[in-house]
């Protein structure tokens, strides 16, 4: 595979497929059905492929592509992985592999256009999760988002206009205030060394002040906190997972979330350390309100996907926890949570959607005894609570644990909380396993079937294969996750200064 | 190498019936008894030599499973006297339930989901034994929290079922909630997680008092959860919605004895921190110990009466922890695991033949099962801490450390439990057995799988005990070698201790025998007399109702409630809806400008015009 | 003598008028005469001004704006005949079809 683009063809596969779509029948549902998968395992294979020839010995970033796109404007398009991107693509990749198989029974109508606006959005995220040049990772954040608003607008349920419009607004306002500090690294950067440039490896070279620094973190804070989403800037989050069909829910809660974070840590720690290190602390508090308020509200939450939803942004402050922490532990705890996260939540997403479609309603008081029906589903509803609850075995275990020892140094009393918060989830997880699959089954449901046959099984299958794999066997990712890590925290000062 | 085999044949046996077997109801039971077997037979010849030669050098191996700079986890085994002892309790009563098993739930239709869950147990609970350092006895620690979760609930159908299966996780997490804090504080101060390394660094005095006082504190927190000590006793009673074969082996003789165990193995970090460590841990022991013997007095149904006396057991075991000897408690543990067993067993041979829980709906039972009759009588006997029955000598050795620890307090709780429990036990045995037939149908004895099992725990449950006898030498408290961490250690044999129990518990079987046998002492009118103290004892002294209606519904639910009414009507609709209202308006407003009409467009660009080149003009 | 001011005046005047026509006349028809009043006005300062600064960039534009309004107010009728097929009339204030 010497002189392949390999990530240019994991980013141009999707793409393609956009492409032949637009051509095909849309009465052939087959062929359309082929199609995505055809063009989303080529990227799981090649991102499969990436996690074992990434040479960990080197480091740093590997497979690089360099193509000049503006070059009076210093714009390249700069492609590359290190392990923390390894780590994320191989996640997109199976998740919008399995969302794939998902949609498969689960749309109905104008399947065609569903797919065109699916991979055009993963090819997106692909995107953003390999550019090594600021204006690309802009580009192709923004061909990520803009998909979802007619994916939730047209296939999406309740209260679906409100939805997407509130969540491609506050997507695109985080952009912008991702991009205002984009904009003053670059122009900052270039006038210190008169050598205009978007390039973030290059960037990455410059020492900037401290003071501007620690300026130029806080646009980035909030852009990039908008799509984590960091408290108060939740809200979008859980009316967008519940609005929104299964596979962009999955999409939505396993990937795109993950975009913020990795924001922070690629932007952010990787350009600005010494900015980094001053605002730790500050998200140390403000990732406390998410972990505990968010999962407050998933406790009272009688809608499956809003709980989830609400768990989410409760997790997700788990990994600004690990952030927080600017120490090989925490970090790479973080990395791997939202690898793990990721996971769990699409399948949380596309089982709730199986439920869904079946019984056309998602209040977990309006289900009882469903383990009976649904034996398979309720195995793998299992599966994702008890790995949401942080249960050993399986891959978000190992993840919080990492977090929680890497804080528990400098922050013990967002760890005291943090775990206190792990028994609220399991509160909650527990009560709708409870709730929808124990108990005597109610007679509404005499008619609904099990996931059956291979379409349907076979995302649940992989999604609680990878939960397992990493689960008994975390170095498998953490290994190339902590090559980056290492990279990035080099960087950062030793003692954050208070 | 073939110790990982330990862990490896009851997972596979777990995966092979979840996967594969599941709808073949034998193969799957030989598959899951094979794997229990093996895992015996695996450990016996390890067992035999340890106990041929004590100070054999402990084994220990491991290989890396998460290292990244500043934290390596391993997932390794220690195998020394102590973890040697567990293995053996463990496989053996394992191997004998799971037997057992095979005839209790003949006719289930969850037959194989059973087994594959025992196998999901046995695994768990042999990694917690084998553990080598925290991370990983706390990742075993949580399985069996999933496995006895899966088992509670077997009857998921069950609404009492389900609800006692969340219970026991919950309140389970609440004890790990302490325990992955312990682990935390330990790691920080010694920066390893190995129980060895950790030993080693608390000898060498590198831990500061205080951290070795809250680390064990939260530690004990795990130990309290686990071992279901007061206050988060709550989940074990009710845990006995599930098959009885799991009553006895999870709920009685292994795995709430895990966190016996635990402390056990953290004994020489107990006992080196500052003594309120171990003080709060004998209090707990012998507020547990007694309060659930008063509570076994007011219950009527077999297995929660047989719950109870776990309770009460599992207080007295920590209490042992607590006054400096965790040989003792380890002893007791090994003892009860026999004959609790064994009670839970012949309880399940009961319930199996009466269809019934309820014992005023048994009565006369002995003639119809005699052996069950029989092996029953043997385990309270031993229980109770009748000579020379098992249980008499362990409880004994708690017994006499307390003494020797000096505080009195201690030692009257364990004298005033063991009198309790003589009454009790003395009544179950009556009022099940013996005096008026209240009982429907034509109960029959159990089938051979399942007595054969009962003989065999039997045997034990009476002789077992002989180990600990003080004046042998080897004895128990040699072969496990824990002395070296203990502060009061060596209290032999005490006459006074010996007789002075011996005298309270026949005090309480014969007021057990004057009140329910001969009718000496009317149970009605003692009922009547005390009517205020037993509404107590029958409501569990509130504690539960005090969770379910303080804890969880005003403080829990309130404040989950409160942040969805913030979520919901601040932050959603004042503070993003509220702007984007406002915006709205605003360009309602302006909207009323777009007239349609051309030619006031003009006129507002002409006057723009003419307002420029006016103050151009003027400028 | 006639002198560049004459010739702005003039310019000047035709523009008012040409405005004043778009402004108050409803029928588009007399509105795009007045407007066509307000190119020329425009043109005749342009032709002036390269008159006199002795530049034929001026004159160049001029040419280039009488082509442009041909074909403007050939667009401009035909839209008009269009919209009057539809609507029949002519007046403004009647094709307010664009209010909010």
């Amino acid at each position: 595979m010497e002189g392949f683009p390999i990530i240019s063809a994991i980013i141009l596969a999707p793409l393609i497929a956009v492409i032949i779509l637009i051509f095909v029948n849309d009465k052939d549902h087959g062929l359309i059905h082929g199609i995505a998968v055809v063009a989303t395992s080529i990227p799981l294979a090649l991102s499969l492929y990436l996690l074992f020839a990434y040479d960990m010995a080197k480091g740093g970033y590997q497979f690089e592509e360099n193509i000049p796109w503006v070059k009076s404007m210093g714009i390249n398009y700069h492609v590359g992985v290190d392990g923390i991107s390894i780590a994320m693509v191989l996640l997109t990749s199976i998740v919008i592999f399995t969302a794939v198989f998902v949609s498969w029974k689960g749309i109905t109508h104008r399947v065609k256009e569903h797919y065109i606006f699916l991979l055009l959005l993963v090819a997106g995220v692909f995107g953003v999760f390999t550019s090594l040049d600021l204006l690309c990772f802009y580009f192709f954040y923004e061909l990520a988002v803009i998909p979802m608003y007619p994916l939730i607008g047209i296939w999406g349920s309740a209260n679906r206009e409100y939805a997407t419009m509130k969540l491609t607004l506050y997507l695109s306002l985080g952009a912008v205030f991702a991009m205002l500090g984009i904009l003053s690294i670059y122009f900052v950067a270039g006038a210190q060394t008169g050598h205009y440039t978007f390039d973030m490896v290059q960037l990455s070279q410059v020492t900037l002040a401290r003071g501007y620094q620690i300026k130029v973190f806080l646009p980035l804070l909030i852009g990039f906190g908008v799509l984590v989403p960091l408290a108060p800037f939740h809200s979008w989050s859980p009316i967008g997972h519940a609005a929104a069909p299964s596979a962009v829910s999955m999409l939505h809660a396993g990937v795109l979330m993950k975009i913020g974070a990795y924001g922070i840590l690629r932007v952010g720690m990787g350009l600005l350390p010494e900015g980094a290190a001053f605002w730790m602390p500050v998200v140390a508090i403000l990732c406390l309100i998410n972990i505990f308020y968010g999962g407050m509200v998933a406790m009272a939450r009688k809608d499956m996907k809003f709980m989830v939803g609400y768990s989410s942004s409760s997790h997700m402050g788990y990994v600004l926890l690990g952030f927080a922490t600017l120490n090989h532990i925490g970090v790479n705890g973080a990395v791997l949570l939202m690898f793990a996260h990721g996971i769990m939540t699409a399948l949380a997403f596309s089982l709730i959607g199986f439920i869904y479609d079946q019984t056309h309603t998602r209040m977990m008081y309006d289900l009882r005894g469903l383990a009976g029906k649904l034996p398979f589903v309720a195995i793998a509803f299992a599966v994702m609570a008890f790995a949401s609850s942080g249960l050993p075995g399986l891959a978000n275990f190992v993840a919080e644990v990492m977090i929680f020892v890497g804080a528990f140094k400098d922050y013990p009393v967002q760890v005291v909380i943090s775990v206190f918060m792990i028994i609220v989830t399991a509160t909650y997880m527990l009560r709708a396993i409870k709730s929808v699959f124990f108990c005597e089954a109610m007679e509404r449901w005499e008619g609904i079937k099990d996931a059956n046959g291979f379409v349907e099984k076979f995302p649940f299958i992989i999604l609680i294969a990878v939960l397992f794999i990493v689960g008994f066997y975390p170095s498998i990712l953490l290994d190339i996750i902590n090559s980056g890590v290492d990279t990035l925290l080099a960087r950062i000062p030793v003692l954050p200064p208070s | 190498m073939y110790i990982w085999a330990l862990l490896i044949l009851p997972l596979f046996s777990a995966v092979l019936i979840t996967l594969v077997t599941r709808r073949h109801k034998d193969l799957s039971s030989y598959i899951s008894i094979g794997a229990v077997l093996a895992c015996f037979f695996i450990v016996l010849p390890i067992f035999l030599r340890f106990v041929g030669a004590p100070h054999t050098e402990h084994l220990e191996g491991s290989f890396r499973w998460i290292g990244v700079p500043g934290m390596l986890v391993e997932i390794g085994y220690l195998i020394d006297p102590l973890s040697v002892l567990m293995l053996f309790i463990v496989t053996f009563v394992g191997t004998l339930i799971h037997i057992y098993s095979r005839g209790y739930m003949h006719d289930d239709p969850g037959y194989s989901r059973f087994f594959a869950c025992l196998s999901l147990f046995i695994f768990s609970m042999l990694g917690i034994v084998l553990a080598n350092n925290l991370i990983m006895i706390y990742i075993f620690w949580e399985l069996v929290g999933l496995s006895s979760y899966l088992l509670i609930g077997f009857y998921f159908e069950k609404p009492a079922a389900s609800d006692a299966a969340k219970k026991a996780f919950l309140v389970n997490r609440i004890g790990d909630f302490g325990f992955a804090l312990g682990i935390c504080v330990i790691f920080y101060a010694s920066g390893t997680f190995n129980f060895l390394e950790i030993a080693h660094q608390v000898h060498a005095g590198h831990l500061s008092p205080n951290t070795m006082l809250l680390g064990s504190l939260l530690l004990f927190c795990g130990a309290v959860g686990k071992s279901a000590q007061f206050p988060l006793h709550v989940w074990l009673p009710d845990a006995m919605e599930g098959p009885t074969p799991v009553s006895a082996l999870i709920h009685a003789a292994t795995m709430v004895a895990a966190g016996v165990y635990m402390l056990a193995r953290i004994s020489f970090l107990l006992y080196a921190a500052p003594p309120a460590a171990t003080t709060v841990i004998a209090y707990t022991g012998a507020i547990t110990a007694l309060g659930a013997a008063l509570l076994a007095l007011g219950q009527s149904d077999i297995k929660r009466v047989i719950a109870f006396s776990t309770l009460s057991s599992l207080g007295y075991m920590v209490m042992s922890v607590g006054v400096g000897s965790a040989t003792a408690g380890m002893f007791y543990l090994m003892t009860h695991a026999f004959f609790k067993a064994l009670l839970f067993l012949c309880a399940g041979s009961v319930i199996h033949a009466c269809h019934t829980n309820d014992i005023w709906h048994m009565g006369a039972l002995s003639p119809k099962l005699k052996i069950t009759a029989t092996t029953f009588i043997l385990g309270s006997l031993a229980m109770m801490g009748v000579f020379p029955f098992s249980g008499f000598w362990s409880k004994d050795e708690i017994l006499s450390a307390a003494f020797a620890n000096g505080d009195m307090v201690l030692y009257g709780a364990g004298v005033l439990t063991a009198f309790i429990t003589g009454i009790f036990m003395t009544k179950l045995i009556l009022v099940t057995f013996f005096g008026k037939k209240r009982y429907h149908g034509s109960p029959h004895e159990s089938p051979p799988s399942m007595t054969i099992p009962l003989i065999i725990l039997a045997v034990f449950a009476v002789f077992v005990g002989l180990v600990g006898i003080p004046s042998l030498h080897p004895n128990f408290g040699s072969f496990l070698g824990l002395h070296g961490a203990e502060h009061g250690a060596e209290h032999g044999f005490n006459m006074t201790v010996a007789i002075s129990s011996t005298i309270v518990v026949f005090a309480g079987i014969i007021i057990g025998f004057l009140t329910y046998y001969t009718g000496t002492i009317d149970p009605d009118k003692m009922y009547k007399r005390f009517r205020g103290p037993y509404r107590l004892l029958e409501n569990r002294f509130y504690i539960d109702h005090f969770y379910d209606n303080f804890i969880v519904a005003k403080i829990y639910n309130q404040v989950a409630r409160i942040s969805t009414f913030i979520e919901v009507n601040i932050i959603i609709h004042f503070c993003i809806n509220g702007p984007a209202y406002l915006i709205r308006h605003a360009g309602l407003f302006l909207r009323s400008t777009i007239t349609g009409g051309v030619q006031h467009y003009t006129f507002f660009m002409v006057t723009g015009v003419v307002v420029l080149i006016i103050v151009y003009a003027l400028t | 003598m006639v002198t560049l001011t004459h010739y702005l005046i003039l310019s000047f005047l035709l523009f008012s008028i040409g405005v004043a026509g778009v402004l108050i006349r409803r029928n588009i028809i007399i509105m795009l005469m007045s407007m066509e009043l307000i190119f020329n006005s425009v043109n005749i300062s342009l032709a002036a001004f390269s008159y006199y600064l002795h530049s034929l960039s001026g004159t160049i534009i001029v040419i280039f704006n009488i082509t442009i309004a041909a074909a403007e107010v050939a667009i401009g009728l035909a839209i008009l005949v269009a919209v009057y097929r539809r609507r029949k009339t002519v007046y403004v204030d009647e094709l307010n079809k664009l209010r909010y």
